[in-house]
């Protein structure tokens, strides 16, 4: 065999073989998520059972346990409802600000909308115990509706970043002519910016319902009562009875909640990197 | 003269005007924006200050000043200290195994093969999916009793079942799990960011190098990664700041143990403010995270700087 050939041969195998190994890195747990959310208890916990499958045919008990007799569809509607106030309140305040900061000449709009998106970089780690005594001030403590008041402040400046890429592609002729055709400025922000922009708006909300539902550090802190945990906190500190972890029902609540993200981030990553990088790379 | 000044004052006619100057209305454009940063970011910010310089605690409200003293304590707390230590070594660990797995990656995921696509959806998944259910599911795998590694070790011969390791019951291999949980879940994010930077270096620009003679990894380390710097940076002080102040893999997977060992900055401040009510000390915690967090921002700053000339 010619030298050429085996070389060849041992690039194309090494390179199959990353594949494979990153494949297997980034899927495995998923993987084990989902088996386990479907195996029956006797199952899961023998260890002479080969555990990669299912050694008894599969059971929905989990999911069965969890729709029934736990707080499971509270936390899923607790989730659904912070979302949608946080997106509320997130375009309400984001789209104006995103706005005036793309239409804004010289270096202080460009400074402006750097010093808010820095603000998405301060930690809740930082902001936990002034926050948490904010909302004991607020009559809020140990209610979701502190969640609703306290995601904005990442969600926002966020989001504002984001929708300044947007507005900036945007042609100002388009405003000037909705002016000349007797339109205020705000009414051409209203009647041309917004409908123009109709696919960095769906953007937003969809990336800030993720972020909502992938905070975990606020939740913790704000709330213990387990009927306003929100659904990723529910999951992960609620399905455990003192020591005993109920592993198949809390894979099978990670697993549901995990699947819109996924769907999610995979449509719109391009814009959440372009949004990141601040147009960095275009 | 009068006439004129009749017809001013009318409300409607005021409001058009505002909406009509562009600088005043932009100003109350972004006015809501920033109001709400500033009262729930900027003044609890100061109030975390205030109270690392307070006697406050739920159970006794003061704000009595106590000036250092808070500090002092934390620092010349043994128990802190390694908080400290651990923060810096998870946060240097799992950043440089999270680029080493990105850039590694970036390069397999760049090379057509059938069924790219899919794998690299696949690959966006630990990054997408919200940390504390992946931390969940790490924390099965590694199961002291159930873990599925463990059983793969067994069954390959590598340990016997009285040997098998406790992964988070003993501090260096704890510690080694939330790197490697933390490592996993950022690796995503470094291959979208590296392979961002690499689709955007010119063509043209690598086809004069192969001209010149540049191979693989010459093209490689003296041309793309020069060029992918300031997005890789920018990808980086995401990493480390949210890495740094990461409170959900250490709190989930360890609960900071065993005895402190994987105790990190973000947790000690949960656990000494919120849990245990020491608000003032907690904060004092919490805000020796803001050195590493200024460095960080204002080498950003730099970064954007250097890409606007």
């Amino acid at each position: 065999m010619p030298r050429g050939t085996l070389t060849k041969a041992l690039q194309e195998t090494s390179f199959y073989g990353a594949v494979a190994f990153f494949f297997v890195l980034s899927a495995f747990p998923f993987y084990w998520m989902v088996i386990t959310s479907f195996k029956t208890n006797g199952d899961l916990y023998n260890v002479s059972n080969t555990p990669f499958w299912f050694n008894d045919p599969p059971t929905l008990e989990h999911f069965r346990y969890l729709f029934e007799k736990t707080l499971f569809v509270r936390w899923l509607l607790n989730s659904l409802i912070i979302g949608v106030c946080v997106t509320a309140i997130t375009l309400v305040t984001a789209l104006p600000a995103a706005y005036s900061l793309a239409r804004m000449t010289g270096r202080n709009g460009e400074a402006l909308g750097i010093g808010i998106f820095l603000t998405y970089l301060v930690p809740p780690t930082l902001l936990f115990l002034p926050l948490s005594r904010v909302m004991a001030g607020l009559g809020l403590q140990n209610s979701m509706w502190s969640l609703v008041v306290v995601y904005p402040t990442f969600t926002i400046p966020f989001c504002t970043w984001l929708l300044m890429g947007f507005f900036k592609a945007l042609p100002v002729e388009i405003e000037e002519a909705a002016i000349v055709d007797g339109c205020n400025l705000f009414g051409a922000f209203v009647k041309m910016a917004i409908p123009l922009s109709l696919p960095g708006i769906l953007t937003v909300v969809i990336f800030t319902f993720t972020l909502t539902l992938q905070e975990f550090v606020y939740a913790l802190t704000f709330i213990s009562a387990s009927d306003q945990k929100p659904i990723t906190l529910g999951v992960a500190t609620d399905l455990i009875r003192g020591d005993v972890f109920y592993w198949g029902e809390i894979m099978a609540g990670a697993l549901i909640a995990s699947i819109p993200v996924a769907i999610a981030y995979n449509l719109f990553l391009d814009r959440f990197i372009s949004g990141i990088t601040g147009g960095a790379v275009k | 003269m009068v006439a004129i000044a009749d017809s001013v004052p009318k409300p409607v006619a005021r409001f058009r005007f505002i909406l009509d100057r562009r600088n005043v209305l932009g100003s109350i454009m972004i006015a809501p924006a920033i109001l709400y940063v500033l009262l729930l970011v900027g003044v609890p910010f100061l109030m975390a200050v205030y109270y690392s310089l307070s006697a406050y605690t739920i159970y006794d409200p003061s704000w009595s000043f106590v000036g250092l003293a808070n500090f002092e304590d934390v620092v010349q707390d043994p128990v802190f200290q390694q908080t400290l230590y651990n923060t810096f070594i998870f946060t240097f660990g799992s950043q440089m195994l999270g680029l080493i797995l990105g850039k590694f990656g970036a390069l397999v995921l760049l090379r057509p093969f059938p069924g790219r696509k899919f794998v690299r959806a696949l690959v966006i998944l630990p990054w997408a999916v919200p940390i504390a259910l992946a931390t969940v599911a790490w924390q099965w795998m590694f199961d002291s009793l159930y873990s599925v590694i463990n059983w793969t070790l067994i069954a390959l011969g590598v340990v016997t079942r009285s040997q098998a390791p406790n992964w988070l019951g003993t501090p260096h291999l704890a510690m080694l799990s939330v790197i490697v949980v933390n490592a996993w879940r950022f690796f995503p994010f470094a291959i979208v960011i590296f392979l961002a930077g690499i689709t955007a270096v010119p063509q043209d620009v690598l086809d004069a190098a192969t001209v010149d003679g540049a191979g693989f990894w010459r093209r490689n380390y003296q041309i793309i990664m020069p060029m992918i710097l300031p997005i890789v940076a920018i990808g980086l002080v995401f990493g480390i700041v949210f890495t740094f102040t990461d409170l959900s893999i250490v709190f989930l997977m360890t609960m900071g143990g065993p005895v402190g060992a994987t105790s990190v900055l973000g947790f000690a401040g949960f656990q000494t403010g919120i849990v245990s009510g020491d608000v003032s000390h907690g904060a004092a915690i919490s805000l020796f995270m803001l050195p590493v967090l200024f460095i960080v921002v204002v080498a950003m700053l730099r970064f954007i700087r250097r890409r606007e000339v």
